[in-house]
């Protein structure tokens, strides 16, 4: 293997890195939020929300992400009358097409792991929660919250990861993000075994390090899952 | 069938690694059976119809040649971006997809002579102010410096701060890039189809591929706002013309397309299939 290519193939892709992390970040953020509006839609026992919430996760879920990026970005220009609005100033652009895309998708997702974080929280927690006079939005914040948010944290690694990786969708629709860029190193170079390898290493070095950093915050959530430093008995004790 | 193909492949590469004599080789390698990949997507060159059967003119010549050269003919899909290095791994024996003859690529394939030429030019849409760039209707040759010079800086006056969308890794790729980088915004796609609908739903201002292509998609009526803008330009960065791309380890191949290629040049069947699919002539030169 040519060590110099290598090289100069890390240089031509690395420049892709902000783009695909911007991509991934900001969409899971937006995401995260609809996620929740979808999840207190499901467990709202409203039924319409309720149903609304489930066909979105239905169509979100059930379909690949590559044809919702095809979708947005090829179909919606042929709404009629949607190039005289403002949204078509977002829509032009296929930045905010892929991040519209996957931010709609991750939504879908979260939603369940939310969903399930929620659940999750013993009900004797609420119960004890409301015993001590707290209710709404504090209990949800001082309880429930940090419960779910703890149950849930595992699974949403899980989603932040998938969604790093599926960024690279966003090449299709002309960004040029890792995948993008390696893709188009290929195509002039005719060598493919070399810049997959790099592009792959370094989607490998983000996931790496998102993972480290989810398992700290981990840590620090769950102080009651680690063993207490016991102190070595003191003479005192004896006495 | 396949997997006596592959391994027939893989026994000469074998053989090839092995660096055996060159009479071992030849004997290796007789020629029944050529793969030949082609981009599927840009028509009326080649083109997937319903049911995904290939069509165009390049599975016509396909036809043809491997007729002529008394060989049984695979044409096979391939996505243009992976097209070269599948043929450098083995996937396929040949490649005929509207591919011009460059510097770069010679580095890594070889090609037979070409079958067949043809400008290049930009489209935009009738409604757009750079339909007015004149031009139009005449050829720029690459080669003639004052010519192209006067024509590229027109439209580079006229493009100043567009977008425009042409298909990666192309001799078209080459060509905007080299000309107008600076002065434009380029989009580059992974088919022309794509950049065609980018031009129509006005993610993209003008576009800049082969004439032959650019025509054959303002016939669709969803495309009858599609104009040429500007002069067509040929030779230089361009490419010396469209040719079957090969592995350098297959000269014996070449050899074959070679012949075939003269022999349909001279009876006019390239002419005949070329005003055919294109509606005109554009042949390789016979000499």
């Amino acid at each position: 293997m040519d060590l110099g290519f290598l090289w100069e193939a890390v240089q031509r892709i690395v420049p892709g890195v902000p783009v695909t992390l911007q991509l991934a970040f900001l969409s899971v953020f937006l995401g995260l939020w609809l996620a929740l509006a979808l999840a207190i839609m499901r467990l709202s026992r409203i039924l319409p929300l309720d149903w609304l919430a489930r066909v979105y996760v239905f169509v979100f879920r059930g379909t690949p992400l590559l044809i919702q990026v095809f979708l947005i970005y090829y179909a919606a220009p042929q709404i009629p009358g949607i190039r005289s609005t403002w949204a078509w100033i977002y829509l032009r652009e296929p930045y905010w097409c892929a991040l519209l895309a996957l931010t709609l998708n991750t939504a879908a997702y979260a939603s369940e792991i939310i969903r399930g974080g929620l659940l999750s929280v013993p009900r004797g927690q609420v119960e004890a929660g409301r015993a001590c006079g707290m209710s709404g939005l504090l209990l949800f914040r001082r309880v429930t919250a940090p419960i779910a948010l703890r149950q849930a944290l595992p699974g949403y690694a899980n989603e932040l990861i998938l969604m790093v990786k599926a960024t690279s969708l966003a090449s299709v629709i002309t960004l040029m993000e890792i995948t993008g860029l390696a893709h188009k190193m290929i195509s002039e170079t005719f060598r493919a075994i070399e810049v997959f390898i790099v592009a792959g290493a370094i989607y490998l070095l983000l996931n790496f390090v998102i993972t480290r950093l989810v398992a700290a915050l981990e840590w620090r959530l769950s102080p009651h899952l680690r063993r207490v430093p016991h102190a070595p008995p003191s003479i005192d004790a004896l006495r | 069938m396949r997997k006596v193909t592959l391994a027939v492949a893989a026994l000469a590469a074998l053989a090839g690694s092995l660096a055996l004599a060159p009479e071992a080789q030849a004997q290796a390698r007789q020629w029944q059976t050529v793969r030949i990949a082609t981009e599927g997507a840009y028509a009326p060159w080649n083109f997937t119809v319903a049911g995904g059967r290939l069509d165009g003119f390049e599975i016509d010549l396909a036809n043809d040649l491997c007729r002529r050269m008394n060989v049984r003919c695979e044409v096979i899909a391939q996505d243009w971006d992976g097209i070269i290095p599948a043929l450098v791994a083995g996937k396929y024996d040949a490649i005929m997809a509207g591919m011009n003859i460059t510097d770069r690529r010679l580095e890594t394939i070889n090609f037979s002579r070409p079958y067949a030429g043809g400008p290049h030019g930009f489209a935009t849409l009738k409604s757009s102010p750079l339909a007015r760039v004149a031009g139009a209707g005449t050829i720029v040759p690459m080669g003639e410096a004052a010519a192209s010079r006067a024509a590229i800086d027109a439209l580079r006056t006229a493009l100043r701060g567009r977008t425009i969308g042409v298909q990666v890794s192309t001799t078209n790729a080459n060509f905007v890039n080299e000309f107008f980088k600076d002065v434009a915004t380029i989009r580059e796609y992974k088919t022309t189809e794509e950049h065609d609908l980018d031009l129509i739903n006005g993610r993209v201002d003008a576009i800049y591929a082969a004439h032959t292509a650019l025509v054959a998609t303002m016939e669709n009526a969803q495309f009858r706002d599609m104009t040429l803008v500007g002069p067509g330009f040929r030779g230089g960065l361009l490419g010396r013309g469209v040719a079957v791309g090969l592995r350098k380890t297959d000269p014996e191949l070449q050899a074959l397309f070679d012949k075939a290629i003269t022999e349909a040049l001279a009876d006019g069947t390239i002419s005949r299939l070329s005003v055919k699919w294109f509606k005109t002539d554009i042949a390789a030169p016979q000499s």
